[in-house]
């Protein structure tokens, strides 16, 4: 079985972003970038389910400027074996990135699709549910648990009320949450290994799919700032204070 | 413009986030249906037509919806979307599960997570775990949208008089299954609809001195959160989480305990009205959000506190 997973190149989550003066956007000039945690733990999942005999072969893409290179690399250097970057300078909507996969789905007849359940910089968590849709794929989201067999998976979501357990016919779309696992850092000799692995680059438009707009971003601005609060020197003083100033106990 | 507006619930009753949905509804204008689909579901179709604003209910009960499988769900919902203009869920893992695979369906962006309607087409929403609030307009016939409970007030639950509809048409896609639900059981009011929260992070040590947070969370009638390093450390179960990848909380009062205010975990309560953090470094970022800090060890505060109240 091949597994695809799909990578993201994000604002590092270390970083505090700021909203430019003009309001137009975030600025990213001279950000560290890195892999979307949750594509981080995406990548790690495919490449253990390879090492237990259960994968074949782990296709990792994505979808971005020439520099989402730098985490495909990443990727590699983890354990995947080959890098797709479909290469494009415009606003990459969910829906795009989901009809791009989906031919890419096409092509390759991947077992399982595994993704982020969330891009931590627009923090979305819609591309695998809307690939799942344009292939006709079942869906395990948020998932923290995963046990492949024959034709099904079994995941474990965390949902509002607790956890969840569902069976999922494959091939699968899984987006993953942060208790899947924890990912390795790629050593040294697997760094040098892996700029010598396959990293092919392709256009939206060689898999005649269209960059379109379904949203305009009309402004973006700091969040509302809360007036900083005081130091309370005792457990009495803060009870005092929470009965007759803030009057909230 | 008709609204579709797909409900939350529990067999029993709308859950809250539902409510607040509604008041979005209201807010961007038109007649608004309520869709109540799942398995044994009927009888939340009474209460859900007394909801003021409410056109229609619409009640799509069978087996095939039981726990709201995705693949199903969003089959029906594609199927009776037809003339709606927006398409609207609370933003719960159900919402989030299952609508951008009808956006998809549908040809259509989705609209994450809503804080505000400022028209019909334009909407803000947090990105960047809430660093910054982007107002995006929708370019599409059919605006799918999901919406953030805590940012709406909720809708009344008395008044309207709905009529209700049963849906026969049954969507079983036969591609997932459910297999087990391991639910928390607890008396205390749920995270995000409580008024006072206390919250729990890496610095309570371990899962006996967690505990401690369960009494003086009783004794204020409050809802216990935790930290993602709270649920990794095993303190806690998932749906403890607050934050980024956890739940959104807006009560008005949260108490952080033994825990430092990570930009992921501020994302998911700095709405709260008053924050009081206790913690024993006075440099913990919690502080720099807090109304009322205190620099202090948790094992010698948190026990004083519980016996003043
Ligand atoms: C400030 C700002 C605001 C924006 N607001 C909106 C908005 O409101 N609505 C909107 O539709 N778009 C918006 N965009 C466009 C936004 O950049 C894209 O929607 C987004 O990048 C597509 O992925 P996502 O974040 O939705 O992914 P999510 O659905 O959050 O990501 C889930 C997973 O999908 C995979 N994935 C997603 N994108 C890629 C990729 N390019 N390459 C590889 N894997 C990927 C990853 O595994 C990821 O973990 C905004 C952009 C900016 C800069
Ligand atoms: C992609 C991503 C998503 C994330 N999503 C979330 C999320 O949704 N929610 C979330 O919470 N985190 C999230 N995180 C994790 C987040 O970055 C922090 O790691 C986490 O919130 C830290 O938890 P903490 O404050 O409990 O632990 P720490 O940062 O370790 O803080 C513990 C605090 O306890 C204090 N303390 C210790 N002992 C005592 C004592 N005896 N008395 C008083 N104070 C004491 C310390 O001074 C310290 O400030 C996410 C991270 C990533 C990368």
């Amino acid at each position: 079985m091949k597994v695809l997973v799909t990578v993201k190149r994000v604002i590092d989550y270390n970083v505090k972003v700021r909203v430019k003066p003009d309001n137009t956007d975030v600025d990213l000039k001279n950000v560290k970038m890195a892999v979307n945690p949750f594509c981080e733990i995406a990548v790690e999942e495919a490449v253990r389910l390879k090492e237990a005999g259960k994968a074949t072969e782990v296709v990792v893409v994505s979808m971005g400027a020439q520099n989402a290179q730098e985490q495909l690399r990443t990727a590699l250097a983890m354990g995947a074996d080959r890098a797709i970057l479909v290469q494009s300078d415009e606003v990459l909507e969910s829906l795009t990135v989901a009809k791009v996969l989906a031919k890419i789905v096409e092509e390759e007849q991947p077992g399982l699709v595994i993704m982020g359940k969330q891009s931590i910089d627009t923090d979305n968590n819609q591309t695998g549910q809307m690939l799942a849709a344009l292939t006709g794929m079942s869906q395990g989201t948020f998932i923290s648990g995963l046990e492949v067999s024959d034709n099904e998976a079994q995941v474990v979501r965390e949902i509002d009320g607790g956890l969840q357990t569902l069976a999922v016919k494959l091939p699968a779309v899984l987006t993953v949450d942060l208790r899947l696992n924890e990912p390795r850092y790629a050593s040294l000799p697997n760094i040098m290994k892996a700029k010598k692995k396959p990293l092919e680059t392709k256009t939206p438009a060689d898999y005649g799919v269209t960059v379109k707009a379904h949203t305009r971003l009309l402004k973006v601005e700091p969040p509302a700032e809360r007036q900083a609060g005081i130091k309370v020197a005792s457990v009495a003083e803060l009870v005092e204070k929470l009965k007759n100033e803030a009057k909230v106990i | 413009m008709a609204i579709l507006l797909i409900a939350e619930h529990d067999n029993a009753a709308l859950k809250s986030a539902t409510l607040s949905t509604v008041t979005a509804a209201t807010q961007i204008g038109g007649d608004i249906d309520l869709l109540i689909v799942g398995s044994g579901c009927s009888a939340v179709a009474d209460s859900a037509a007394s909801v003021p604003g409410i056109r229609k209910v619409l009640v799509a009960d069978h087996a095939a919806y039981d726990h709201e499988i995705a693949e199903n769900v969003a089959a029906l919902i594609k199927e009776i979307a037809g003339e709606y203009s927006h398409i609207l869920s609370p933003a719960t893992t159900n919402g989030k599960n299952f609508m951008p695979r009808v956006a998809a369906l549908l040809d259509v962006g989705q609209i994450s997570e809503i804080i505000s309607v400022e028209s019909a087409d334009t909407f803000q929403r947090p990105i960047y775990a809430g660093n910054a609030v982007a107002t995006v307009q929708s370019l599409d016939d059919v605006k799918v949208i999901t919406v953030r409970g805590t940012s709406f007030d909720p809708a009344a639950t008395e008044g309207g008089s709905a009529s209700v509809e049963t849906l026969e048409q049954v969507s079983d896609t036969g591609l997932s299954r459910l297999v087990s639900e391991e639910l928390a059981q607890s008396d205390r009011p749920e995270l995000t609809t409580a008024k006072v929260i206390v919250a729990g992070g890496r610095g309570m040590g371990d899962k006996a001195h967690f505990e401690m947070l369960d009494t003086l969370a009783d004794k204020l009638g409050a809802a216990v959160g935790a930290t993602r390093a709270a649920v990794d450390a095993g303190f806690v179960a998932n749906d403890y989480q607050i934050g980024q990848t956890g739940k959104v909380v807006a009560p008005e009062l949260y108490i952080g305990v033994g825990l430092s205010g990570a930009i992921q975990h501020l994302a998911g309560m700095k709405d709260s009205k008053v924050i009081v953090a206790i913690n024993k470094d006075e440099d913990a970022p919690i502080f720099q959000v807090a109304d009322y800090g205190l620099v202090a060890d948790l094992f010698d505060a948190v026990p004083e506190l519980e016996k003043s109240l």
